[in-house]
């Protein structure tokens, strides 16, 4: 699986806020770095296809070679997490994976459950989130976004309100799902530490390479 | 019989009634025939839930007896159906109309009549006219001075009754002088309603009958020229009490009911109302004392009648005849007279009816409060309907802007 | 695409009665060369009435939102608050008359208040001259119209505001050494009164156009402009019909220029946050009587409605109650058993216009809303205008117009023209409690759930809907209570053939039978209260086991 950014450009008014070229192999990370404000969020929207309409967005964004720029957001297969808890509230855990799991799926309590025992949490699917620890939200967060089958993940800034010690073991969760699952990568972030961890190339909103 | 006559002469126009009696009672079978299995909507105010009931209870005779449905639409105001009507009529509805019957009198009758929004002649074609006491109770054929001709059917007399907490007044003030000074001597417990409303304009009209020398221009419309000089002396006697009236006069009560609870309260020691039956049936409802009394003025009140018509588009017409007839049933009116059921005074000449009818009448206790019908005084006149518009426009601007 | 023209289908559908009635008040206003112009410039009580309607409208209002800025700042998020928010619905749910015929026996010289000293301590066996009610400056109605409007503007504002982000707004400012009462003045208030303006609006227009509650507790010497005008449209006289035209018209102008007059002091309202702000003054000495106003206001909002409520329910039950008994002498059932019979008819009709209003109502705004966040359509002020133009416009000046509508198409007399009527009324409501709590949805679940390949469709239907919850209901029982509120277009376009609660209460409240009047009253609070209660207890038992949706 490959993700491709060919001259994608966002601007507001006249002003180019981002410009990106990349190729973003299965399993490898692309680093996304600048101070807050400065463009990484709308090249976000605009991989992710959610900017407001005031953007303007040319290029193109390749998944697997099929050109996805004209997609809405969930026809893309783009999975994505948040810096903040975007569980959703009404929901248990369970019903928040199950949410995110296709509806032809077969087995699909079965494979709830999986996806909680391989993070760790088993027995958690009739909780509230609501009552979960910021690490238990971060990887409830994961499952549901891979349960989505994505061919892509985009991490906004995902491990910046965990504390040192869980930022870590919750980074090396995320990354190893990634690579063992084959997926291509981009993390968005300020923080440097996040960077070096990623381990792959590190660029800033205009695709000039960073090192962190 | 030629009481009836006269009647007839009275309302001026060639009716139903010179008809022969048979016709007259076959046109009444198809009447019925065609009310069968009607429901009349019949527009009333419901402000008084014993009114309510007896209205209830109507229908429930008109069901059993001819198999018409009654159903009141309870109103804040009568002028509430006059609008429908008159809406009805600016948007070309002619046939099917909502209001099937309305409880009217007065300014509301004369507008709709003058309007062409009501249906008649037909009250004289209805079985029970007969019984009407037409000459004894002139207000059932004058409405307001204006002739009904046919077009609305009387149903019950009222007169203006002052009504005394009699714990608080020991000496109910019975002419106007002693009025005044029990005003002057009592700040604050006398009121009434505030023109334009209809009680409250009487009530000026009673003072107007009591003030002129020569009262029987009431029945004429107002002369302007000599206007200013009739009613100079109503507005003095106005200004002399309006500063020990309640409130000093810087608010009034909007209506009859309103100025009902007051006295209710305990704030005014005297009020008065258009029912000589109201005070004792209110007592008996324990909504005021018991040591409530009713009271006229030496030389008499204003009396008038309370009237059903029907509306020229009345979907219902043939079943709305039935129920303004079922009105002047003797049964209905003894039971409509009746202290504990509305206290209202009929509109039938006592004389004219059977024996067993008379009964009926015969039988009824007046209540603690109401005074017997010899007690009562003459019932005065009501006034050319000018007289109101013009008596209460003139108050308006007297009194209706506070400074 | 339907959803995409939704919006406008609903501004047509608000703004056309509106313009078709006024269009049918403009013609008689205007006829015989303005004869009922004339006749209203002829009456002398006009400037007086105009100045009573704009002083009762614009005194009520302001004290309203101040007071609801007062106990926002002082008790928002204290545990003083959590009582005050109980009172809402109950508060909301009673009738605009059932509150003033309430307040006025409680107050009125033989009021309850004063039977309850009297005659131990004040002497009296007989109730005082005393004008306390129907005082010609209006205050008794400024008063009566300020506890009706403040629950709503209330509701509003919490509806507004978001708990978290409004709390970390008061620490930033706490920290920085203001007050509380500076704190949310200069921090919060700012951002929650564009979210609060057309509601503000809304209680402008009412205030200033109320007849029922007017009719109760105003000055009648003259009365104000709007009561007048009921007068006259209800005067036997037809040649009336004219000036209470030109009456209606007036009313309008007035109305819009109270609009402009209070937007005017919104610029002077912002020009003194701001110097405020920039003066630096921390203000920390508000903060103590502050609170103390704030819960007198509270306690006493609380104090009023209960004895408000004993004082209808024992009505109800008296028989005989004579000034200066504290207590009926004697109960009786008689009004009760009186009602009853009429009871189950007039309610179920209640119900089910209330239903046929509000439901459609709640379909529509949530479909303009859906529009807007799917075809990023924004709603324009002109658009939000026409929203609310059945709540701007005096009802009294295009009803009798709409009514001669609803005749001429055979519509009325039936429950459905009924319940069309009162959707003019009931939308805009339902719009105003239901916006800001969708407009408030943290945009990210909607992308998350994108993200995850959800469609907007099931997005609705499995996320928003059910995040909305709480509010939609409460924008149920808010369109519910209107509609059982409305007196005139019931009247007029049921032609009386749709008898409901309210009509029944205020035909009975005009016999001044107290015993009727406290009845009808409390079944008039019934269907709202039952409907406020579902609304707060549903999600509470839905969400037992979700602290995340806890308001």
């Amino acid at each position: 699986m490959t993700l491709v950014l060919d001259a994608l450009t966002v601007t507001l008014g006249d002003r180019p806020i981002a410009r990106l070229s990349a190729t973003v192999r299965g399993g490898e990370v692309l680093t996304l770095m600048a101070p807050s404000g400065a463009g990484k969020s709308s090249a976000l929207g605009a991989i992710i296809g959610s900017l407001p309409a005031v953007f303007g967005v040319t290029g193109r964004v390749l998944l697997e070679g099929a050109d996805v720029t004209a997609l809405p957001t969930r026809l893309r297969r783009i999975g994505l997490l948040f810096q903040e808890d975007t569980l959703f509230p009404h929901l248990s855990v369970a019903g928040n994976l199950a949410f995110a799991l296709p509806a032809a799926r077969p087995d699909r309590a079965a494979r709830i459950a999986a996806a909680l025992d391989s993070a760790g949490l088993s027995g958690f699917g009739g909780r509230d989130p609501a009552t979960l620890s910021g690490g238990e939200k971060a990887r409830v967060a994961l499952m549901r976004c891979l349960l989505a089958e994505p061919r892509a993940l985009l991490l906004d800034e995902p491990f910046s309100r965990l504390d040192a010690a869980l930022r870590d073991q919750i980074r090396r969760f995320v990354f190893d799902r990634a690579r063992s699952l084959g997926l291509p990568v981009i993390l968005v972030t300020h923080d440097a530490e996040d960077a070096r961890a990623a381990g792959g190339p590190v660029i800033d909103p205009f695709g000039r390479s960073i090192n962190p | 019989m030629q009481r009836r006559d006269f009647g007839r002469l009275l309302s001026g126009l060639a009716l139903t009634p010179l008809l022969p009696r048979r016709a007259r009672a076959a046109g009444w079978e198809a009447t019925l025939d065609e009310a069968r299995g009607q429901t009349v909507y019949f527009h009333a105010w419901g402000g008084d839930p014993k009114i309510n009931a007896f209205l209830e209870w109507v229908g429930g005779q008109a069901q059993d007896r001819y198999g018409v449905g009654l159903v009141q639409v309870k109103l804040a105001a009568t002028t509430d159906a006059v609008a429908r009507v008159q809406a009805e009529q600016a948007a070309g509805i002619v046939t099917g109309g909502a209001v099937d019957l309305v409880w009217i009198n007065g300014e509301n009758f004369a507008a709709m009549k003058q309007a062409g929004l009501l249906y008649g002649p037909f009250a004289q074609g209805l079985p029970n006219w007969p019984l009407v006491d037409t000459a004894g109770k002139p207000a059932t054929m004058t409405d307001f001075t204006l002739p009904t001709e046919g077009f609305e059917s009387p149903w019950a007399m009222a007169q203006l009754v002052f009504e005394y907490d009699a714990a608080r007044v020991k000496v109910p003030p019975q002419t106007l002088v002693a009025f005044e000074q029990w005003i002057t001597d009592n700040p604050g417990r006398f009121t009434y309603p505030q023109p334009p409303d209809y009680l409250g304009v009487t009530f000026l009209k009673q003072l107007l009958y009591g003030l002129m020398k020569d009262a029987s221009v009431l029945q004429s419309p107002v002369d302007e020229a000599a206007y200013p000089a009739l009613t100079a002396p109503l507005w003095a006697l106005l200004d002399r009490i309006h500063p020990a009236l309640w409130r000093s006069g810087r608010a009034f009560p909007a209506n009859e009911p309103a100025l009902g609870q007051l006295l209710a309260d305990g704030e005014v020691f005297i009020g008065f109302s258009f029912n000589p039956g109201r005070a004792s049936a209110e007592i008996a409802a324990g909504n005021l004392a018991r040591t409530v009394r009713t009271f006229t003025l030496t030389g008499g009140t204003i009396g008038n009648a309370s009237f059903v018509a029907i509306p020229f588009n009345a979907a219902h017409r043939a079943g709305a005849e039935v129920i303004a007839n079922l009105l002047l049933e003797p049964e209905v009116q003894a039971r409509a007279q009746d202290p504990a059921v509305l206290g209202f005074q009929t509109v039938l000449d006592l004389a004219a009816l059977p024996p067993e009818d008379r009964a009926r009448f015969d039988a009824l206790d007046l209540g603690l409060a109401t005074l017997p019908p010899d007690q009562l005084g003459p019932a005065l006149l009501e006034s050319h309907a000018s007289w109101t518009t013009r008596l209460a426009a003139d108050w308006t601007r007297r009194f209706g802007v506070a400074q | 695409m339907i959803l995409a023209a939704l919006p406008r289908l609903t501004l047509a559908l608000m703004a056309l009665p509106v313009l078709a009635g006024l269009a049918g008040t403009v013609g008689p206003a205007l006829a015989g060369g303005g004869a009922g112009f004339r006749a209203l410039l002829g009456w002398p009580g006009l400037g007086q009435a105009a100045a009573l309607s704009l002083v009762t409208g614009l005194g009520s209002t302001l004290l309203a939102l101040g007071l609801c800025l007062l106990l926002l700042a002082a008790l928002y998020g204290t545990p003083g608050f959590a009582p005050l928010r109980r009172l809402l619905a109950p508060l909301l749910a009673l009738p605009h008359a059932a509150a003033a015929l309430a307040l006025a026996f409680l107050v009125a010289p033989s009021g309850w208040v004063l039977r309850l000293v009297s005659p131990w301590a004040t002497g009296w066996t007989d109730p005082p001259d005393l004008l306390l009610l129907n005082d010609p400056m209006g205050i008794a109605l400024m008063l009566g119209l300020t506890v009706k409007e403040l629950p709503f503007l209330l509701l509003m504002a919490l509806a507004a505001l978001r708990q978290d982000r409004t709390e970390r707004l008061m620490t930033v400012a706490a920290t920085l050494g203001h007050g509380r009462v500076a704190g949310f003045v200069l921090t919060v208030w700012p951002g929650l009164y564009p979210q609060l303006r057309l509601p503000v609006y809304a209680v402008l227009a009412y205030a200033m156009t109320s007849v029922d509650m007017a009719m109760i507790l105003g000055p009648t010497l003259p009365p104000t402009l709007s009561q007048q005008v009921a007068l006259w449209q209800m005067a036997p006289d037809l040649a009336q019909g004219p000036l209470a035209a030109a009456g209606a018209l007036t009313q309008l102008a007035l109305v819009l220029g109270a609009l402009g007059l209070w937007r005017g002091a919104e610029a002077l309202g912002r020009a003194a946050v701001a110097a405020w702000a920039v003066s630096g003054r921390r203000s920390v000495w508000l903060d103590a009587p502050a609170r103390r106003l704030a819960l007198a206001t509270a306690g006493g909002l609380w104090l009023g409605l209960a004895a408000g409520i004993a004082a209808l329910a024992l009505w109800s039950v008296a028989a005989e109650w004579r000034f200066p008994d504290a207590l009926p002498a004697r109960l009786t059932s008689a009004g009760w058993t009186a009602a009853l019979p009429g009871l189950i008819p007039a309610l179920s009709a209640t119900l089910m216009v209330a239903l046929a209003a509000s439901l459609p109502a709640l379909v529509l705004v949530l479909g303009c809303l859906e529009a807007e966040t799917r075809h990023g359509l924004t709603a324009t002020p002109r658009a939000m205008a026409l929203l609310y133009l059945p709540l701007l416009v005096p009802q009294i000046a295009f009803l009798p117009g709409l009514q001669r509508l609803a005749l001429a198409t055979g519509a009325e007399g039936t429950w459905p023209a009924v319940a069309a009527a009162h959707l003019a009324f009931v939308l805009p409501y339902v719009f105003l409690s239901l916006s800001g709590p969708y407009r408030g949805l943290d945009a990210r679940l909607s992308l998350a759930g994108r993200s995850l390949g959800a469609s907007e469709q099931r997005l609705f239907w499995r996320l928003r809907l059910p995040l909305l919850l709480a509010p939609l209901l409460t924008a149920l029982a808010v369109g519910i209570a209107v509609s059982i509120g409305q007196y005139l277009p019931t009247l007029l376009i049921g032609g009386g053939r749709v008898v409901t609660v309210t009509t029944e209460a205020v035909a009975l409240s005009s016999g001044g039978n107290r015993r009727f009047t406290g009845a009808f009253a409390l079944l008039q609070m019934l269907l709202p209260a039952l409907a406020f209660g579902i609304a707060i207890a549903v999600p509470r038992v839905l969400w037992r086991n979700r602290r995340g949706m806890r308001a």
